[in-house]
């Protein structure tokens, strides 16, 4: 296995020599995206060679809506329903990250019960949005029963979460003291009821999916991103861990109630495209043993918010605050000036990160890899470009 | 009803109507009917029981139903039956059509969905009819710089093509529309169109998708044709003929699978292959390159190669029955006349019903026996799309050219050595004929 520097060095290479060839035959630029079926909000250019893809130009930005200087304008409670909108399966998370963030900033503590609502539901999210993202990767690959299934296990998750919040996908549930309401009536045994059937379905998932032959003909051994390389590329999330780091930040760095948790960091040694999408089905397992404990360790009354006025105040400072979100470590770096509405807005997202593999991964590999690389990569295009 | 107009009148509508039907009726007295007569007058008419069949014989069936049967007896026997109807291309059409209709409802029932629901009061029976009409009134775009002549010419290829391979399957002895002593390497040869077909298409279509598409379609073709001839010859050794028909026949003893099953494995899994289905879809992976080499496509031209596809996903599956499933032999399960006492009976209705000279149990069981077969092998090729991914060019390749090749080679040397042993074939201890 070469170094990173030197596949980097080929790849400069490469694509230097295809700009000076750029009328040799031999290569086919091909567009993907972003109205390609197998790209999503998204677009790369691939030179080939043969069945060869020699150079990947990624092409992000064709769903950017500027929502961190949107944030500028608005204060903390109307900065959480449009700062969901890019990954709505997965909102949970990522209001989790900004209502930390703010919660710093203005000093206060979330009541212990609506700690433990909040991280519910960002593992119901995570698991809703996990499933999205397996849907289409069955997809990817032509296997059309995975894409069904998972979309359509989804629907008990996202009944849960309606029932929890009032809205299917657009939850904006976390909010900055806690969450917006208590759970309802009968929750608990709804919960642990769907949840416990939702395991049954990830075994069905194994035998119909990653226990195909055919599905570990194309993935296993496919787009090899070693330990080193993932650390030197900044990948966080299912990717990091499928070559072999075991990292969440739910782990390493524990917010909220993750402390009080026993759960597994699941990871892979493979380093390949099989791990990368097996990987997030191990962290949906965790997820289901997280919410059984999360449960079972709720205080059975109190508050679930701190009150807080609308226009809330923050002396003037910066916090950086991130949590694990479906697609690897989501953080909200925020700024404040002493004003209701926040200076600056700066979101690192998991999505943008695991980009950066895109290219150093499929360049050598074969064109019908490319699927099978790209939507490993558990890359969100929406998030990427906020 | 918001789509009425202001000034709509039910009796106006129901006039319109009315009027329509009695411009159409005069058209067809005056101009149409004059024309066939006359045009009948330079046509040798046919003898259907010891009279010619004139107009007026033929509208007499209408009202005296002992007429009827003659004339379909001599009708059924025609060449132009066999080609358009049964067993030609309307039978495989309509197949092709159920086919359709319940890989949908298969598929949508293992994935935990419902399919199409709402065309038709019974789950969803119309929605096929919808889609074509919805086809057929699509704009058929063109893109520039496409090739014109081969772009439009070439999904009538596909489907003439296909309907072709139809045409050389027997569904029962006798009942087969080209009855050629070379059948089944015609059968081959005709296959053998496709690959061209398609890369004439999507060179034509003047686009990369659909240049890769047409290129994986010729090389999974050409891989996946020679494991497909090979599992076929030991077939043609036991039975010692070429035509379809004695391969069918020479199977009433016993099945060929049964001496062939590696042979009927990689007959099947080479048909995959050839119908460009789930796990073999390349030439269509629209993960990777949009829809291959069918981007292009619009409307009708979709359509028909649709409908190409599927006709020629019966062809194969005929020929998987006859090849190695024993062709159209079963258990006698219809009884020797259709209704027991008819013709012993006073009443013309009940006579009628007896169909007789055209009701031939033998033949009515072998095509029974033939659809069976049909369908359920049918059925296994649309279940494997429900379980299985796409694979990828090289795994596809190398499986073509290595594993499937070798596989069929066993399989050769078994039946020959079993032939030399003198255990099977015409001078064997278990005697095929």
């Amino acid at each position: 296995m070469t170094s990173l520097e030197e596949k980097i060095d080929e790849a400069k290479r490469l694509s230097l020599q295809i700009t000076k060839e750029t009328d040799d035959d031999r290569l086919m630029t091909l567009s993907v995206g972003p109205q390609h079926p197998g790209s999503g909000h998204f677009r790369f250019t691939i030179k080939l060679d043969g069945d060869y893809i020699v150079f990947v130009d990624p092409d992000p930005g064709y769903v950017h809506r500027g929502h961190e200087k949107m944030c500028e304008y608005r204060n903390h409670f109307q900065n959480i329903p449009h700062l969901e909108r890019p990954v709505i399966h997965d909102s949970c998370n990522i209001t989790y990250a900004y209502s930390l963030a703010v919660e710093d900033l203005v000093g206060i503590t979330v009541p212990r019960r609506g700690q433990f609502i909040r991280a519910l539901a960002s593992e119901l999210s995570r698991l809703s949005y996990t499933l999205y993202w397996l849907a289409i990767y069955g997809i990817f690959l032509g296997h059309s029963t995975m894409f069904m299934w998972p979309a359509g296990d989804r629907e008990l998750l996202i009944d849960l979460l309606e029932r929890l919040s009032g809205a299917r996908v657009t939850n904006a549930f976390n909010i900055p003291g806690g969450v917006r309401n208590d759970i309802p009536y009968n929750f608990k045994e709804k919960c642990l009821a769907q949840v416990n059937y939702f395991e049954k379905r990830l075994k069905e998932y194994d035998n119909i999916f990653y226990n195909n032959p055919l599905v570990r003909q194309r993935t296993e051994g496919v787009g090899i991103l070693t330990k080193e390389d993932a650390i030197k590329l900044g990948v966080t999330g299912s990717v990091l861990r499928a070559s072999g780091v075991p990292f969440d930040v739910r782990k390493v760095e524990p917010y909220d109630v993750y402390n009080e948790i026993d759960f597994n960091v699941q990871y892979m040694k493979t380093c390949d495209s099989f791990a990368r999408a097996y990987v997030p089905v191990l962290d949906m397992r965790e997820s289901c043993h997280i919410i059984r404990q999360l449960l079972d360790k709720m205080p059975e009354s109190g508050d679930v918010r701190e009150k807080l006025q609308f226009n809330i105040k923050s002396s003037p400072g910066e916090t950086y605050k991130r949590v694990e979100s479906g697609r690897g470590a989501l953080g909200y770096h925020v700024v404040s000036d002493g004003t209701p509405k926040p200076y600056r807005v700066k979101a690192s997202v998991g999505s943008f990160r695991n980009l950066l593999a895109l290219p150093f991964l499929l360049t050598g590999s074969k064109l019908g890899d490319m699927p099978a690389i790209y939507w490993s990569l558990n890359y969100w295009p929406v998030e990427a470009d906020r | 009803m918001g789509s009425l107009t202001p000034d709509f009148r039910f009796g106006n509508f129901v006039a319109s109507i009315v009027w329509l039907v009695l411009v159409v009726l005069a058209l067809f007295t005056v101009l149409i009917l004059p024309i066939i007569f006359f045009s009948l007058f330079y046509v040798p008419l046919p003898i259907v029981d010891g009279q010619v069949l004139t107009p007026y014989l033929f509208f007499s069936m209408m009202v005296d139903p002992s007429r009827t049967l003659p004339i379909v007896q001599f009708f059924i026997h025609t060449d132009i039956f066999r080609a358009a109807i049964f067993p030609g291309f309307a039978f495989a059409a309509l197949i092709a059509a159920v086919t359709i209709f319940v890989e949908r409802k298969l598929l949508a029932k293992m994935q935990l969905r419902v399919g199409p629901l709402y065309a038709g009061k019974v789950e969803g029976i119309f929605q096929l009819l919808a889609d074509g009409l919805k086809l057929l009134t699509k704009e058929i775009i063109v893109p520039s710089g496409a090739d014109k002549p081969i772009f439009w010419l070439a999904p009538i290829m596909f489907v003439s093509t296909a309907a072709a391979v139809v045409a050389l399957i027997p569904v029962a002895s006798g009942w087969v529309v080209a009855d050629v002593d070379v059948g089944l390497i015609a059968a081959f040869a005709i296959l053998g169109f496709f690959p061209l077909i398609a890369l004439l298409f999507s060179w034509a279509s003047n686009s990369k998708y659909p240049f890769i598409g047409g290129l994986r379609a010729l090389h999974q073709l050409i891989a996946f044709e020679i494991p497909f001839f090979l599992s076929a010859l030991p077939v043609v050794i036991l039975s010692s003929s070429l035509n379809l028909s004695d391969i069918a026949r020479s199977q009433n003893i016993f099945w060929n699978i049964f001496i062939l099953p590696i042979n009927a494995f990689v007959f099947f899994i080479s048909s995959l292959a050839e119908l460009e289905r789930i796990p073999f879809d390349l030439p269509e992976a629209e993960s990777e390159i949009v829809a291959g080499w069918l981007t292009e496509t619009t409307g009708m031209i979709y359509g028909l190669i649709q409908l190409g596809s599927y006709l020629k996903l019966y062809a194969l599956a005929g020929l998987f029955v006859i090849l190695f499933l024993g062709g159209w032999y079963g258990p006698q399960i219809f009884p020797q006349e259709l209704i027991p006492g008819a013709h012993e009976s006073n009443l013309p209705l009940l006579q009628m019903l007896a169909l007789d000279g055209l009701y031939n149990p033998i033949t009515v069981n072998s095509i029974f026996w033939f659809l069976v077969k049909t369908i359920v092998v049918i059925f296994l090729m649309l279940i494997i799309r429900g379980i299985n991914p796409r694979i990828r060019i090289d795994i596809l390749l190398h499986t073509g050219w290595y594993k499937l090749i070798v596989l069929t080679f066993i399989n050769l040397f078994v039946v020959l050595m079993l032939i030399y042993g003198g255990i099977i074939g015409p001078e064997g201890v278990i005697s095929i004929r």
